[in-house]
């Protein structure tokens, strides 16, 4: 049965890399000529209705994806992947990085008319990134207090030094601006605003029909002259992926974010000249697939085991055969992607090589025993994607080929996270780890000793490294970039070393576009940007 | 009177087996790893175990599994169904939300299946063993073997696709705000393909039956009475079979309309309809308790309700039931 599903997805694959391939090259196409048109209905595929629409209070795309146009951030990034201001017009930090300057942008209003002011900074820092956002409570773990002397200005001050480039480099995704009018009184949860939300961006909310759709209208007030182009965006809650490809193709779909679709639908249109398939303008959210190991196993504690673990899976065969042009081969924890802090693949790395990995074995004490069987494991896969589902049974038929059956337990989300960082109930697991910008964000905490039980996406393996867990406070603090970059560089090579959590795959999401988008995918988090540049044309 | 008092003996009964689902279903979620925080954490992609702790709090998990099931026993002897941690609402509103588009589902495609069940399969027993009744038969049963999310992507496919001439999804038109009639016939539209899918499936079971129960009646004495007096085969068929015929189709109203409410979870997620069937199977994967619960309760309000007019039909088709009652 393996070997059918193999073949089967092996042809997808391949037809998918050929396709993708042809359009990858030059997604732009010839644009430069044409003249901005106004006006237009983008809708958008929304997959996963979230409980609450508020960037300030959750980081997650599935807000970004409808927020990110309603409210705004201090600072977006700009083509390139540098901070560019947007409600913040510069920023500057004092030599000892425990004082951050930032100027506000004048004569922005938010959606209700009142003004955009540094109230409003400080109130969303104080009450909502240090309070309630996920990611936003251990940035600004050592935020002390904003200080707001102008209505222009807020200045944020810190216990411990903070690296002006990783505050620049969180901020937009942890940096949107909530209105402090509408939340001061009542608890911030269940504000009615949650579901409704008001910013300063270049869409206005109008109406959400949960289990349908979201309507935003153009926001003929925006402080950005001349945009932004479109009328209105539709976002269509569609849970079903082959529906919503149908949908795409119908024509009542223009946009579908994130890896909506299924493998084989993307592969389909990108064949077709009514669409854009590219990973261009999600650099900015690349994800590595995981292997972790539980160190609670005897065997698994063993720094052999888990190299020879890592010697018997043949990376580069399941990204050609299962995801094609959609991934490439991982060094490591920190993506090529992060301009800023890949370290290069000059760290440990394991190749596949089986007469390795079987001497690895032998040599910690786990020979074949009665019917080739080392050990068994048990492998919890995370439900997020069909690559981590294609990724667990090619380990899984991997292992059995060195003596090592591995029985695979499926959960759904939440049950994933329970059993896993919670109970600790597995031996292997495999999911995704979403690289943030800055691996202070995201990927420390995959390492650092001492997580509170139970944290989803951190160390609870039960490993614990003195040496690791200095480098990453040192990173942490570390006003000089280029020192910074050095000590992340040493981090990798640790935990690539100690092989605690094993991430060989580098992914991208890919975005399914109409080819009458104009300026889009145009930034390294452009799904998650406000749009106020796209158009369509006739 | 009567009536009265058989919905009443037949409420009075349905109240244990009601608090016996709800409380059989609110332990088997205790089984489900993981509550409706770690749900969210895995939405957000990530948060910290303090943030985490006071979620809980704010969910009332931090209680004992016995005093929760407790609370929400005695909400709802209160009539209260609770508050629904995906949607921040009461419960109660958010199923009356979702109501609309699967009673409207629910009873287009049950019409649907039985009208033209019970005409093919009348039309196959008057032919029996002929090609009339072989081709009723067979194309009855590719239409019950098919399943439905290939059907309704087909459909898709071929109407909305390539013909263009139906919405591929959507409850109504988003774009334009209609009102009255022309709202009625803008969401006729869209249900036309999610109605023509569910609907097929149940067609080749009303088909079937009604094919069975023909036939049995056809052979009955009274049938070859009616004949002798001289009626024509028609008078025979209306006048005297059909009624009898139809006593198992009805019976089949009743279980399918459980059926049916389940059994859309599909048909609504590939057409997009906000339904029921969606909202419980998010609820699920959102550990949302209350909200499962209060669709468990309303469905098998419904279910009860079905069957009770189902019974009354029966004593309408058949005065021997009544009689002997």
């Amino acid at each position: 049965m393996g070997l059918t599903r193999l073949e089967i997805t092996r042809r997808t694959a391949l037809l998918t890399s050929a396709a993708i391939a042809a359009n990858v090259v030059n997604p732009m196409r010839a644009f430069a000529q044409e003249t901005p048109r106004k006006g237009g209905v983008f809708n958008v595929h929304y997959g996963a209705e979230q409980r609450q629409l508020n960037p300030s209070l959750q980081a997650s795309t599935g807000v970004y994806i409808i927020s990110g146009k309603i409210q705004e951030s201090l600072v977006d990034l700009d083509a390139q992947g540098k901070p560019v201001g947007v409600l913040a017009e510069s920023w500057e930090s004092s030599p000892d990085g425990k004082t951050i300057t930032f100027k506000l942008r004048k004569g922005v209003t938010w959606h209700d008319g009142k003004p955009f002011t540094s109230a409003d900074v400080q109130f969303t820092a104080m009450e909502m990134w240090k309070k309630i956002l996920n990611y936003g409570s251990t940035l600004q773990l050592f935020l002390i207090a904003v200080d707001t002397p102008d209505p222009q200005t807020a200045i944020f001050r810190y216990e411990r030094p903070m690296p002006l480039n990783l505050l620049l480099r969180a901020l937009p995704d942890l940096g949107y601006i909530s209105a402090k009018h509408l939340y001061e009184s009542g608890d911030i949860r269940q504000n009615p605003v949650n579901l409704a939300p008001v910013g300063t961006g270049p869409f206005k909310f109008v109406k959400y029909e949960r289990g349908q759709y979201i309507i935003a209208d153009r926001n003929p007030d925006y402080w950005r002259p001349n945009a932004p182009y479109l009328d209105r965006i539709v976002w269509k809650v569609i849970t079903d992926r082959a529906a919503a490809a149908a949908q795409m193709e119908a024509g009542e779909l223009q946009y579908s974010p994130f890896s909506g679709l299924t493998i084989s639908d993307m592969a389909r249109l990108s064949k077709d000249k009514r669409f854009i398939v590219t990973t261009k303008g999600n650099e900015g959210n690349a994800r590595t697939n995981t292997l972790e190991f539980n160190f609670r196993r005897k065997e698994l504690s063993d720094i052999r085991v888990r190299r020879a673990i890592a010697h018997a899976i043949n990376v580069p065969f399941f990204i050609d055969n299962f995801l094609g042009d959609f991934a490439k081969l991982g060094t490591g924890p920190i993506p090529s992607t992060s301009t800023d802090f890949y370290p290069g693949a000059n760290t440990p790395q394991y190749p596949y090589d089986k007469a390795k990995a079987t001497a690895l074995f032998d040599e910690a004490g786990y020979k074949p025993g009665a019917g080739g069987t080392r050990f068994s494991l048990r492998l919890l896969p995370a439900p997020w994607g069909e690559d981590i589902s294609l990724w667990s049974t090619f380990i899984q038929q991997s292992l059995s080929e060195v003596g090592i059956p591995v029985e695979i337990v499926r959960n759904d989300g939440g049950g994933f996270l329970k059993q896993v960082y919670a109970e600790h109930a597995f031996d292997l697991a495999t999911g995704w780890h979403q690289y943030r910008n800055d691996p202070a964000v995201s990927t420390t905490v995959w390492y650092r000793s001492g997580q509170p039980k139970g944290a989803p996406w951190t160390n609870q393996w039960g490993w614990e490294d003195a040496k690791a867990d200095k480098t990453i406070d040192d990173a942490l603090t570390e006003l000089d970039p280029a020192k910074r970059k050095a000590l992340y560089a040493e981090f990798v090579k640790q935990v690539n070393t100690e092989l605690p959590v094993w991430m060989p795959i580098e992914q991208i999401f890919v975005t399914t576009i109409t080819a009458k988008a104009r300026n889009h995918s145009n930034t390294p988090r452009w799904g998650s940007s406000n749009w106020h540049d796209l158009w369509l044309s006739a | 009177m009567r009536i009265v008092s058989l919905a009443g003996r037949r409420l009075a009964a349905s109240i244990p087996t009601l608090v016996l689902i709800l409380i059989g279903v609110f332990l088997l979620l205790q089984l489900a790893p993981g509550d409706t925080v770690d749900a969210l954490m895995a939405q957000m992609g990530g948060g910290d175990a303090a943030s985490a702790r006071a979620l809980r709090e704010f969910y009332g998990l931090d209680l004992s599994i016995p005093a929760q099931l407790g609370n929400y026993l005695w909400r709802l002897v209160r009539l209260d169904l609770g508050f629904s941690s995906i949607y921040g609402k009461p419960v109660s509103t958010v199923i009356l939300e979702r109501l609309p588009p699967t009673i409207l589902l629910m009873t287009a495609s049950l019409s649907f299946a039985f009208f033209f069940g019970l005409v093919f399969g009348v039309l196959a027993a008057r032919s029996v063993n002929k090609w009339p009744d072989t081709l009723i038969s067979t194309i009855g049963l590719i239409f019950y073997a098919t399943p439905s999310f290939w059907f309704g992507l087909m459909a898709i496919v071929v109407f909305s696709i390539y013909l263009q001439w139906l919405p591929a999804g959507g409850f109504e038109d988003i774009g334009a705000v209609q009102t009255g009639i022309w709202r009625v016939l803008d969401i006729a539209r869209h249900l036309l393909l999610p109605t023509a899918t569910l609907g097929l499936i149940f067609l080749a079971i009303y088909l079937r039956i009604m094919r069975a129960s023909m036939l049995e009646v056809l052979n009955l004495d009274f049938v070859r009475t009616a004949r002798a007096k001289g009626l024509d085969e028609t008078r025979v068929i209306t006048g005297h079979v059909l009624r009898n015929a139809l006593l198992p189709m009805v019976t089949l109203i009743g279980l399918q309309a459980g059926t049916m409410l389940g059994g859309s979870v599909v048909v609504e997620s590939v057409f997009s309809l906000p339904g029921l069937g969606r909202l419980a199977y998010e609820s699920v994967i959102q550990r949302d308790l209350n909200t499962l619960l209060g669709i468990v309760f309303v469905s098998a309000l419904l279910v009860i309700i079905v069957n009770f007019v189902v019974d009354l039909l029966y004593a309408r088709l058949d005065p021997r039931i009544s009689a002997g009652g």
